[in-house]
């Protein structure tokens, strides 16, 4: 049992906005006052504190095929960034692609307790779920790419959206996945023809259908098997000047169901004259603005290394040709696909520069904060350790102007950003890193401190400098039980998986079966994966009605 | 009574084919179907005896066991564990927390294998895919240095020359093969073209190829002993295919420029992305090597050759890796798991393995558990325990055992010895 | 006396068949301890299937039974085990990776 008294508490899933509150702990859950002896219940005081639930982190690369790929891809990547084993923690290496354990300490210590791993194909579904056992401390879920499937594509040109329904239900619990995660779709398919797509209306190679056909599809049946997330897009043609027009043509398409578009700052450009892409930030701000049912997450970068990886198969190549850095491709049989680019984003660059305010723009313009979140597409846009520089970029006005006067003359040109004057308040930064991400992932007990939520508790110092105050929480709890202390790890304990297993008609396993003889290598007996086979799994319903 | 067991997973090399159908009787195996004859002995040769561990010759308990293996290791200065190829990711898991936790040096069997591609890939790169497009897209089929009639056998009829794939109905007929190797393989003779290379030459022959694609003129009429005509010939196949595919072994790992000969092959078909798509897959000898890989990258950040002695990990492949502590001494003591350096290492430096203090955790005895002061002999992933292991292409499977558990297995014994060295 | 060769080792299906029997098996020990070499340099040396030949490197040196096999004039090969890496040396470059491929082997008639 444990009471944090006195501390100033930020709870916007219950309305809890700076009120000074006592929050109670029993048995790794938050429990009303009434059912806790004060005598014996261990207290922390958190005066003068600033108390919030745990960081809920949306959309991260942190495990499986495609991140160790990156690791063994990058040695450079680790030797300069060592930690030594304690007597409680293991060793660790890397920055834009720790290790697991250290990347299981790095967001504890910054006050983070769950995280979604934002891509997995499902034949290497076994391969994530290993590494989530070594990642320690965070509750996780994974999403499952499917905008590439063969299986869906045939039942889409078909026209047999049941039996695609029934084989996502299958598919979600055979890799016992989190969410529905759209990459590219249909793009990938055709980079294995060496093409991709660039309309919605595009054909898929093979298939006969288009991108839009994937997306609706897959919305449906996200909102038919009532998936506590919506479907988590990464749409077409991202990095491209017409990203921003398409992708509120995506929108559209889906004439007001739930989405989650990822990443968004990547999508969000427009043509200029010249050959520098402009920020169109504005446009995709408007659309989102207009569609409630829309939630996205930013993907700022940040500058200096990162590692970009995506499933996104023909982007990743066009980046190596345009860089020139190594690249890695790995074409994954019947599902999907991806690839693997260093880079370095440099202030004095014109194009990292655009992508930069890009990003603060779209923060800035769109209006209601549980509609935006704050990620770094880790790796992709800048390290997740990183979340507190952009903390500080949207609560400091004054290092955020003076942050754009630093960047590539071309690149301020004709921006938007020094115009925008709207700051985010602690309880807005709350609702980016914690309250919005849970509620758009549907994750009941997270993302608040009310009566039943998991005791997954931050607590900050009150700084003026944001970013050396979220860097470094006083404490951290994780079900109850304080697990890092002023950026230390004080206790080390694995976290949950949480998986969705909807319900599906069993007739589909025969022509799944069917399906794995004729296309795959592996035994169809072989590929689901059991609940015993999942370290300290989780079940959460299919049961979310989404508007 | 007899039971049937289907979908079992063969663990010998990197193919890890799971559909290996197993007969059991009384809790012996009686009958193995589609299992090739190198795998096969994994279950006919099957030993079910449950033997206790020894030290020093001398029978003792598993507790015993774990506790003189955590003296050995403690009282060690380097202490050295190597092998981890044939055991499940389990076992794999608590061999890199062992390490890290006595801050040893650990290193794979990739190190006299596949450790080069490691190194290219890491250096320029690597385009690849899984087995199954493979299987369904590829049209052009290359195999450098490899020969996997002998070493993979059920590669060409499960993965790559025969099959049926959804795009080649044809199975065969819609394929070109190419051999390329130093001498007429049994694998060559089922190719369409066999490319003889002179040995250590084939830097100079991808190098080569390298140009062509590009358009480039070679002034030399041959390269490697072979003539230019005839790469340019392949070269154009290369680039005119719709999915060409090339795997590659020892015959480029082990030979005069060892990574840098990967590196040029992984250049070759990076760059061949740029005229149609083209992937590259090493030919993984032992059937976890892969997983090996990706475990101590995964909780290290690096592949092989890794050092924990100051407290976090080094890489270090020539300093850190086996054949070269052996042959320096640098090492004082180690653990084998599941692998057998003194069958497999040049002479001098398995010598010197059968000097220091060695533990040894497999199923069977091999020449390295003689010379072991402890020998722990446990059950065998995939035939009487279940675990996972990563195919050539990485994909995870999982194996199902034929036979109940009745010895401890190589996780446990590591779990136990973790426990004596806290 | 002796003349100049290049060695390769490498799997055979015997090799890997005789390792499930174990390694002192006698399956084992006939798969591993012989040479391969061909037909033009049997003859050119006068030797049948079967003869002893003596094999020396600066690392180490064997006695072990030809065999006839499909290789280059000047190429030998014996598989992957101890009695080849009897004659393998310990130098990696630095790479890990000892010569098992390309090295220079003396051969004398015994």
């Amino acid at each position: 049992m444990l009471g944090i008294i006195n501390g100033e508490v930020y709870d916007p899933l219950n309305g809890i906005n700076a009120q000074t509150q006592d929050i109670w702990v029993k048995e790794g859950r938050i429990v009303p006052p009434e059912v806790v002896d004060r005598e014996r219940a261990e207290i922390i005081d958190a005066a003068g504190l600033v108390v919030m639930p745990g960081g809920v982190d949306i959309h991260s690369h942190i495990v499986g095929a495609k991140v160790n790929a990156g690791r063994k891809f990058r040695p450079e990547d680790h030797r300069h960034n060592v930690r030594k084993r304690t007597d409680l923690t293991r060793s660790g290496t890397g920055y834009t692609v720790p290790t697991t354990h250290l990347l299981g300490y790095r967001y504890a210590e910054m006050g983070y307790t769950t995280v979604m791993e934002a891509a997995t194909a499902p034949l290497v579904a076994r391969h994530t779920h290993e590494e989530l056992e070594d990642t320690p401390i965070l509750d996780k879920g994974v999403f499952i790419t499917m905008g590439n499937n063969h299986f869906i594509m045939e039942c889409i040109r078909d026209g047999e959206l049941e039996k695609a329904r029934d084989y996502v239900s299958w598919l979600l619990g055979a890799s016992k996945g989190y969410a529905i995660k759209i990459v590219n779709p249909g793009g990938v398919e055709n980079w294995k023809w060496g093409r991709n797509v660039s309309e919605l209306n595009d054909e898929i190679i093979g298939f006969g259908i288009t991108p839009r056909q994937i997306v609706t599809a897959l919305a449906r049946i996200n909102k038919e098997l009532k998936l506590p997330h919506m479907p988590h897009l990464h749409g077409i043609n991202l990095g491209r000047s017409f990203s921003a027009r398409t992708t509120v043509e995506t929108i559209a398409s889906l004439e007001g169901q739930p989405v989650h578009l990822c990443h968004l700052q990547f999508f969000s450009y427009g043509k200029q004259k010249g050959r520098l892409h402009r920020s169109a930030a504005a446009e995709l701000a408007r659309a989102i603005n207009e569609n409630p049912n829309v939630t996205v997450d930013v993907g700022q970068i940040i500058f200096g290394e990162a590692t970009t990886m995506t499933s996104d198969g023909p982007l990743q190549h066009r980046l190596h040709l345009e860089t020139g850095n190594k690249w890695l491709n790995k074409d994954i049989e019947n599902e999907t696909g991806g690839g693997i680019v260093p880079v370095l984003y440099k202030r004095n660059n014109p194009i990292n520069a655009v992508m930069w305010r890009t990003g603060l723009e779209l923060f800035l313009l769109i209006d209601n904060p549980w509609q935006v979140f704050l990620t770094t597409d880790h790796p992709n846009g800048g390290p997740f350790f990183c979340y507190p520089q952009v903390i500080k970029l949207l609560m400091d006005r004054d290092y955020r102007a003076e942050m754009f006067k630093g960047i590539n003359r071309q690149g301020r040109k004709g921006a938007l950003l020094p115009e925008l004057d709207r700051v985010y308040s602690l309880y807005e930064i709350a609702i980016i890193t914690r309250a919005g991400t849970a509620r758009a992932l549907g994750l009941k007990n997270k993302g608040h401190l009310g009566a039943g939520a998991d005791a997954d508790i931050a607590i900050y110092e009150n700084l003026d400098d944001r970013e050396k105050m979220f860097a470094r929480p006083r404490y951290v709890l994780k079900d109850g039980v304080v697990v890092a202390r002023d950026g230390r790890i004080v206790c080390e304990r694995p976290g949950r998986t949480l998986y969705v297993a909807p319900p599906y008609d069993p007739k589909i396993e025969r022509e799944i079966r069917a399906h794995f003889q004729k296309s795959y290598t592996v035994s169809f007996d072989n590929y689901p994966i059991s609940g015993d086979q999942i370290h300290r799994g989780e079940m959460v319903p299919a049961d979310r009605n989404h508007v | 009574m007899r039971s049937i067991i289907e979908n079992v997973t063969c663990t010998f090399c990197g193919c890890l084919c799971d559909d290996i159908i197993v007969e059991v009787e009384d809790s012996k195996i009686v009958r193995v179907r589609r299992v090739c004859t190198n795998g096969r002995g994994i279950f006919v040769n099957h030993d079910p005896t449950l033997r206790k561990p020894t030290v020093d010759g001398r029978e003792v308990d598993w507790k015993e066991a774990a506790a003189e293996t955590a003296k050995i290791l403690s009282r060690a200065d380097s202490p050295l564990i190597y092998g981890l190829s044939s055991t499940a990711v389990e076992a794999q898991r608590k061999a890199v927390e062992l390490a890290d936790r006595i801050g040893a040096i650990i290193d794979t069997t990739s190190s006299v294998c596949h450790g080069p591609s490691g190194l290219a890939m890491q250096a320029v790169g690597e385009a690849t895919c899984t087995l199954g497009e493979v299987r369904n897209r590829a049209d052009l089929l290359l195999f450098w240095g490899c020969n996997p009639l002998v070493s993979h056998l059920r590669h060409f009829s499960r993965y790559s020359l025969m099959p049926k794939g959804t795009l080649f109905p044809n199975g065969r007929r819609d394929r070109t093969v190419f051999v390329i190797d130093v001498r007429r393989t049994a694998s060559a003779k089922s190719a369409d073209h066999f490319i003889q290379v002179k040995i250590d030459s084939d830097f100079e022959v991808l190098t080569s190829l390298r140009a062509m694609v590009q358009g480039k003129e070679i002034e030399a009429e041959t390269v490697g002993g072979v003539p230019k005509a005839r790469l340019q010939e392949m070269a154009e196949l290369m680039k005119t295919c719709r999915y060409g595919v090339v795997f590659f072994g020892m015959g480029l790992t082990m030979t005069r420029a060892r990574e840098y000969n990967v590196e040029e092959l992984f250049r070759l078909v990076t760059e061949l992305n740029e005229y149609t798509r083209f992937s590259v897959i090493p030919m993984r000898g032992h059937g976890n090597v892969a997983g090996a890989d990706q475990v101590l990258t995964w909780q290290s950040g690096y592949p092989f050759a890794v050092s924990f002695a100051r407290g976090y990990p080094q890489y270090g492949p020539g300093e850190f890796s086996a054949v070269d502590l052996l042959a320096r001494g640098e090492v004082d003591a180690a653990l084998i798991l599941a692998s057998d350096p003194v069958a497999h290492f040049p002479r001098t430096a398995s010598r010197y393995l059968e000097r220091i203090p060695t533990i040894i955790i497999d199923p069977m005895p091999n020449l390295t558990s003689q010379s072991a002061a402890v020998v722990f002999p446990t059950a065998c992933y995939g035939v009487d325990a279940a675990g996972t292991s990563y195919r050539m292409d990485n994909v995870p499977i999982r194996l199902r055992p034929a036979l109940f558990s009745k010895r401890p297995t190589d996780e446990e014994v590591l779990d136990q010895i973790i426990e004596e060295v806290k | 006396m002796g003349e100049n060769f290049i060695l390769i080792t490498g799997r055979t299906r015997e090799q890997a068949e005789g390792l499930h029997k174990g390694k002192r098996s006698k399956a084992y020990h006939s798969a591993t301890a012989l040479v391969e070499m061909s037909q033009e340099d049997m003859d050119r040396l006068g030797i049948e299937e079967g003869r002893i030949v003596l094999l020396k490197t600066p690392y180490g040196q064997v006695e072990v039974p030809v065999r006839n096999g499909a290789l280059p004039s000047g190429m030998l090969f014996i598989p992957m085990g101890p009695v080849a890496n009897a004659l393998i040396g310990v130098e990696t470059g630095g790479t890990g990776m000892p010569a098992f491929k390309g090295l220079n082997v003396k051969v004398e008639l015994t």
